[in-house]
């Protein structure tokens, strides 16, 4: 093909999310000094409608499905899916972040556009057909995100969570780029598709070992960006110490897409040597799910107990990803929509009660909550429900989906253990529960200010979306599992 | 839309409309909540008048699809066996709202509303003829009962919730397993297909396999039942919940274990019920014995009545797995005097705490002579639930008791034991609480029966008398939906049968006894 300068309408159309969101992020820079003393707000507002017009865009880009920019990107079902997910997150991360950064002072041009260029990495990276956008991607997403993480220069917490999260994080990014390299230097390309051809023309076993290496490699460093066990230890310390919005933001938005890459890549490249993968998954569910979910039995911090979770039901979908088959992928996916939208509305409520400088987020901090603000409690309610995983909520429907593909795959005991471990589960989420209506309310509780129109709006629409994904999964549901088809 | 989908959609809608009204209506809330489960009542009798006797199979079918992929419906309908619970979930809904109209002012918006949602919840498990349906009903009970036990219980409520919540919960997880798997054989959800599928051999499921998922699903249901020694639950739960939460649960929730057991155990897993008949039953029979002999010493009313439902409830697996016609219909009119008695006796001890606020047997004495119409009704309660004959458990237990001896005529001598037990225990608690010595704490706090309070237990009394009196009235239907599970539960076993037998505790008898004339057609409908 002969070089152009000017790409193609279509390409320039597949790539538009990630155009409006990097325009808006540089808007919101050049915006910043001249409104940043006058409407803190302006900024939110700004990129919430960056974010609409993205969720058009990848409609729009959906439109037209195909290959770009000299196969580097690829935009199907699947990609749209994630992207339209983590533009979703964007949208319900500022709606929190309002009142987060009015109670905290700080300056709130800079933050939107950080998040708005993560959320661009990670649009990026889910509609990626090389390992080098896929690089790419993930650093856009993992350096605004580091940034996010300390956002607040003068917390000790924020310094210490930043720092962790980037010094482990570069050293994930590391393994991930070891392992391309040596695919590279195995098949000769970087593009998934490529490299799945050479695997299946060659057999995997003509670059024994270093295409499993290279597997491994990566998934090293997959694992670590979705916290999955035993690559999982930076998360509780990362997520308590970062500031609330950006603790939810990185458990959900950057997980989702590192999820949605770590699903392509392993599917589609390595199918040929799923026989290797397979049971590092089969592990790592395993450990995630079973040291998740034990670790926050005995948690007394909010946020802490929620990361534990987190890395439990990273451990969900990893199930998902053992079962390696169409079903699997699409269980995957909407599990972690489910679950962002959980986390996010139990995030929310967090935000809330914490108080200034996040003195308040203890687990007894809640006491009472269904006395004083009987709504927020029942919204909290909802979301602690669908993370249990009880029916006509999300969360239930999307495990349900997830042990039905692994039990399809024949994976019996990790199935079962499965379900056992969100019996487990059951008992941290219902110490929420018990402390918020069965105890009386604490000063927290009694000093505690109304819910602000952006954080109820961050509270209700996951609620909805929890409800509607568990009532009428239906069409969520059927786009997931066409949508899977793209990947394998 | 028929009538059973609005007796499964009105307590719904009076939960959404309980939420939305302000909280300082604190009475129109309650009006509601009583005027919802009222109508849901009076529709629900529409059930038992539109009911065809001589039908096999479900009726008031309606069968919608809910989720396109996996296929999931929302099948519900009845059959005799399901009929009863239904009206029995009904029937006690606005008792329990009425008996709490002046203990429950707490939040009263809310405990409305989660018994709402909890009647929803027990009709829907009743109805649901679609596994996937079915587990989510199981599910939905849960929530609304833990919050009841929580929020409103007595000192050690949160202990018992959470007990409970986490108890079931384990419980279900395995039996979601096992859905899903039959499912994956099957490639459907709805339980007739299903039965049919295992009948015909279509769904292939090895020995194991059978053994497993039973196993799956009967760890579920006997949890719920509660069976020996799972049970631990059920005393915690059932003193610290609130009075209307102990009549819920007793009279309507343990059912949905032993309707699980005859619904689908027996049917879908026809070998393995019988293989492991014999455990069972020696795990009901200590239940029995063993529930009684604590009932008999303890010191706090509402734990001996707890205790006496393991016991009751031991007699409802013997007949279930007695594997015989009048075993199990002994077992399920059973679960309905169960429903009855014990969930008057947890009413009346109510009202006796709400007097007296305690529930020691050693702080009562002599009650008959300042609340005569009280004692009076707590005798016919005991007696009800000793076994006199007239009165309702007599006729069940006298049947569970007749089958099991078709079955296997030592089981019968044992489980006879606990109606003698029972005897001891209740009337000694009778004796110590309404006779004797009347205390000044008593004598100034106890008032005989108010109009409210009349009309919670009347309608409990009349139904223990009519039980017990006419059971014409109930009994047919129920034989016939037994008689078909039965056929249904030893089509896979013909092979067995001719198996000699080689431990003393072999499986019961396969060849069924007479059954009733009106069972006669009863064969699966090969839908």
């Amino acid at each position: 093909m002969p070089a152009s300068f000017a790409p193609s309408a279509a390409d320039l159309l597949r790539y538009a999310p990630e155009t409006v969101l990097t325009v808006a992020g540089t808007l919101l820079m050049v915006l910043d000094p001249l409104f940043a003393k006058k409407s803190p707000k302006l900024f939110g507002h700004l990129s919430i409608a960056a974010f609409l017009v993205a969720i058009v865009a990848a409609f729009q880009a959906n439109g037209a499905q195909g290959l770009a920019f000299s196969n580097l990107l690829i935009v199907d079902g699947f990609a749209t899916y994630f992207r339209v997910l983590v533009l979703i997150i964007g949208i319900v991360t500022v709606l929190l972040s309002y009142r987060y950064l009015d109670r905290e002072q700080a300056e709130t041009g800079e933050y939107h556009a950080l998040l708005l260029f993560s959320v661009s990495g990670q649009c990026l990276m889910v509609a990626s057909n090389d390992l080098m956008m896929v690089f790419i991607g993930l650093e856009i997403s993992s350096i605004a995100t580091y940034i996010l993480a300390g956002y607040l220069r003068d917390d000790k917490r924020n310094n210490e969570a930043a720092l962790k999260y980037f010094l482990l994080g570069s050293f994930a990014t590391a393994f991930m780029l070891y392992g391309v390299a040596l695919i590279y230097g195995a098949t000769g390309t970087t593009k998934l598709d490529e490299i799945r051809a050479a695997l299946l023309t060659r057999g995997a076993d003509a670059w024994f070992p270093m295409v499993g290496i290279a597997a491994a490699l990566m998934f090293v460093g997959l694992a670590f960006k979705v916290s999955a066990a035993p690559f999982q230890v930076w998360a509780p310390d990362v997520y308590q110490g970062a500031p609330a919005p950006v603790s939810v933001f990185m458990a959900t938005a950057p997980k989702a897409a590192a999820f949605a890459i770590f699903l392509r890549i392993f599917t589609t490249a390595f199918n040929q040597i799923a026989g290797g993968w397979e049971p590092l998954v089969w592990i790592s569910a395993l450990l995630s799910m079973t040291i998740g979910n034990f670790a926050a039995l005995t948690q007394t911090n909010l946020k802490r107990m929620l990361a534990y979770s987190s890395i439990a039901h990273a451990g969900y979908v990893l199930v998902a990803l053992a079962s390696h088959s169409d079903d699997g992928t699409a269980g995957a996916m909407f599990y972690l929509a489910a679950y962002a939208l959980m986390n996010l509305g139990a995030f929310a409520v967090v935000i809330h009660i914490s108080g200034k400088g996040e003195k308040h987020v203890r687990i007894e901090d809640l006491a009472g909550l269904a006395r004083r603000q009987p709504v927020t409690a029942a919204l909290l309610t909802v979301f602690l429900l669908s993370l249990i995983g009880v029916p006509l909520t999300g969360g239930f429907f999307g495990k349900f989906y997830i042990f039905r593909a692994a039990l399809q795959s024949n994976l019996v005991w990790l199935a079962v253990l499965g379900l056992l471990n969100s019996a487990v589960a059951a008992y941290y989420y219902l110490r929420l529960l018990v402390v918020m209506y069965m105890h009386e309310p604490g000063d927290v509780v009694e000093n505690l200010e109304p819910l602000t129109p952006g954080l109820r709006a961050a509270l209700i629409l996951p609620a909805i979306g929890i409800f509607y994904l568990g009532v009428a999964p239906g069409a969520v549901l059927s786009f997931a599992k066409l949508s899977s088809s793209f990947v394998r | 839309m028929n009538l059973l989908d609005l007796v499964i959609a009105l307590p719904a809608l009076g939960f959404v409309l309980a939420l939305l009204m302000p909280r300082t209506q604190e009475n129109a809330i309650k009006m509601l909540a009583l005027g919802v489960s009222l109508a849901t009542f009076v529709l629900s009798l529409g059930l038992v008048n539109g009911f065809q006797s001589g039908q096999t199979g479900q009726q008031f079918v309606t069968d919608n699809i809910w989720i396109a992929s996996p296929e999931i419906h929302w099948h519900v309908g009845i059959d005799g066996l399901s009929l009863w619970l239904v009206i029995l979930s009904t029937f006690l809904t606005p008792i329990a709202i009425l008996l709490s109209w002046k203990a429950i002012h707490d939040r009263a918006k809310e405990f409305s509303a989660f018994v709402l949602l909890l009647e929803f919840g027990l009709v829907g498990v009743f109805a649901a003829w679609d596994l996937f349906l079915f587990y989510v009903f199981w599910e939905v009970v849960l929530v609304p009962m833990y919050f009841l036990i929580g929020i409103w219980g007595h000192d050690r409520r949160i202990y018992a919730a959470v007990k409970f919540f986490l108890y079931t919960m384990a419980g279900s997880v395995l039996m979601l397993a096992g859905i899903i798997f039959i499912y994956l054989r099957v490639g459907t959800f709805d339980y007739v297909q299903i039965l049919a599928a295992i009948s015909s051999g279509h769904a292939m499921l090895t020995h194991t396999e059978e053994t497993l998922l039973f196993l799956a699903f009967f760890l579920a249901f006997a949890i719920k039942v509660p069976l020996f020694p799972l049970h631990t639950w059920l005393p915690d739960a059932h003193v610290e919940a609130p009075t209307a939460g102990s009549v819920m649960l007793a009279s309507v929730m343990l059912k949905m274990g032993t309707y699980g057991l005859v619904r689908f155990c027996l049917p879908m897993f026809p070998t393995a019920a019988r293989e492991n008949a014999s455990w069972i039953v020696a795990l009901a029979i200590i239940g029995i014995v063993y529930g009684g002999l604590v009932a008999l010493v303890q010191p706090n009313m509402k734990k001996l009545v707890a205790y006496s439902s393991v016991s009751h409830l031991g007699f409802v697996v013997l007949g279930i797995f007695s594997f015989t016609q009048i075993g199990l219909d002994g077992a399920v009119y059973q679960m309905l005097n169960h429903g009855i008695s014990t969930g008057a006796l947890f009413l009346l001890v109510g009202f006796l705490y709400e007097r007296r606020h305690s529930l020691a047997i050693a702080d009562f004495g002599g009650v008959a002579t300042v609340a005569p119409w009280l004692s009076i009704m707590f005798l016919v309660t005991t007696l009800a639930s000793i076994g006199l004959p007239t009165l309702n458990n007599f006729v069940g237990e006298f049947m569970v008791l007749q089958g099991s001896a078709q079955a296997n005529f030592s089981w019968t001598v044992f489980a006879s034991l606990g109606v003698i037990i029972s005897a001891c225990y209740m009337l000694w608690m009778y004796q110590r609480v309404f006779f004797g010595e009347t205390n000044e704490e008593v004598k100034h706090h106890v008032p005989d029966l108010s109009l409210r309070e009349w009309a919670c237990v009347i309608p409990l009394v009349v139904m223990m008398v009519w039980m017990g009196m006419y059971s014409q009235s109930f009994l047919p239907v129920v034989s016939e939906a037994n008689a078909k599970i039965l056929d249904q539960s030893k089509m896979n076993v013909p092979l067995r049968v001719a198996a000699p037998r080689m431990t003393e505790h072999a499986p019961p008898d396969l060849s069924r006894p007479p059954v009733t004339a009106a069972a006669a057609g009863g064969r699966a409908d090969a839908r």
